[in-house]
């Protein structure tokens, strides 16, 4: 099976795309909130890999294609934002205290977590940048001298989780505001969160996307002076 | 030829972001650089809106399965988990929570309290 999908250009994307296809038949079937089709996709890969015995870098010599993708629509988010340009100027204030505030909490409960799990400095700098986006995150935890490896799974999955539990949340706590519900899925699950966010509405998409930058950038410099805790 | 020269502006966008990136030394990666950059070209209007709105539009809705490879490769990185799973997972579920409610919930308080609605 590897050694016929090594030699396949297509294969990798083809399958992520009909993983994540199932995905969306399966929640318009059972619409409950965990059926969420990115969840349902990694999982679907993460199933094939290890019942064919096939090698992730076979499938991500295909697969790669996708990710190379990422930042050109990272760049676009830009959009959305600036359609909404004036619900910025509007709102700062709101959008400022809420971001910094989810950034300061980000950091607090890795903090309070570490400390009861018995966490090394190296484990807890690695969870400190978990809510901001990939390429930041990979880079904090490189400089604070964490684990970049698990790092990275753990960015992903933290925004697969705010990604599936979004709404769920925001119904719990009774979050109606287009504007605070974007603010919440971009500073909690970043870029994953923002791909919610833009399903909900394009107020939530832009407001998400902001979210990713300013925290990012808020991260870059209150992580380090708050790595020395541990 | 209309979205080849909208995905065209947008990957111009990106490579000054990486060249951004390459050339300044700060911990910012290329795609921070490049929405950064687009936004400003944006509100100046050096990128009218029409010139990348429906690649851009296309790229974003598609955003979602991008992610897909890179969080199946959980499992190369699993052998190093492992020991510690539950701990990690309690936590990455725990925080993004509590993150999202507190950053969600402070927005919306100010919204309301400056009596102003979106």
């Amino acid at each position: 099976m590897n050694e016929f999908l090594a030699g396949s250009t297509f294969f990798g994307v083809l399958f992520t795309l009909l993983a994540y296809y199932a995905g969306v038949l399966l929640k318009k079937k059972l619409k409950h909130p965990l059926c969420n089709p990115i969840l349902i996709a990694i999982l679907l890969v993460i199933a094939f890999l290890i019942v064919f015995d096939v090698d992730y870098e076979t499938y991500n010599a295909g697969a790669k294609y996708l990710s190379y993708f990422l930042t050109p629509a990272t760049v676009c988010l830009a959009i959305p934002l600036y359609e909404q340009i004036r619900l910025l100027k509007d709102n700062w204030k709101a959008i400022i205290a809420g971001i910094l505030s989810g950034v300061l909490t980000s950091i607090l409960v890795v903090f309070a977590f570490s400390l009861l799990f018995g966490f090394d400095h190296a484990q807890y700098v690695t969870f400190l940048p978990k809510s901001i986006t990939t390429a930041i995150g990979m880079g904090v935890v490189e400089e604070l001298g964490g684990y970049v490896s698990i790092a990275v799974a753990v960015i992903i999955l933290t925004g697969v989780v705010g990604n599936v539990l979004g709404e769920t949340v925001f119904s719990v706590f009774r979050i109606t505001e287009p504007v605070a519900r974007g603010i919440g899925l971009g500073t909690s699950a970043h870029a994953i969160g923002t791909a919610r966010a833009m399903e909900l509405g394009e107020v939530e998409g832009a407001m998400s996307s902001l979210s990713i930058v300013t925290a990012g950038l808020i991260t870059v410099i209150l992580a380090p002076m708050f790595a020395g805790l541990l | 030829m209309k979205l080849l020269k909208q995905f065209g502006i947008i990957l111009l966008v990106s490579f000054i972001g990486e060249v951004l990136h390459e050339v300044l030394p700060l911990p910012v990666p290329a795609s921070i650089y490049g929405i950064i950059l687009m936004f400003a070209a944006l509100t100046t209007h050096v990128i009218p809106l029409e010139a990348v709105s429906t690649a851009g539009k296309y790229l974003i809705e598609i955003m979602a399965v991008m992610f897909i490879p890179a969080a199946a490769g959980l499992i190369v990185s699993w052998d190093m988990i492992r020991a510690y799973w539950v701990q990690y997972l309690v936590l990455m579920v725990v925080s993004t929570v509590v993150v999202m409610v507190v950053s969600a919930s402070v927005t919306q308080f100010v919204i309301r309290k400056g009596g102003r609605k979106s």
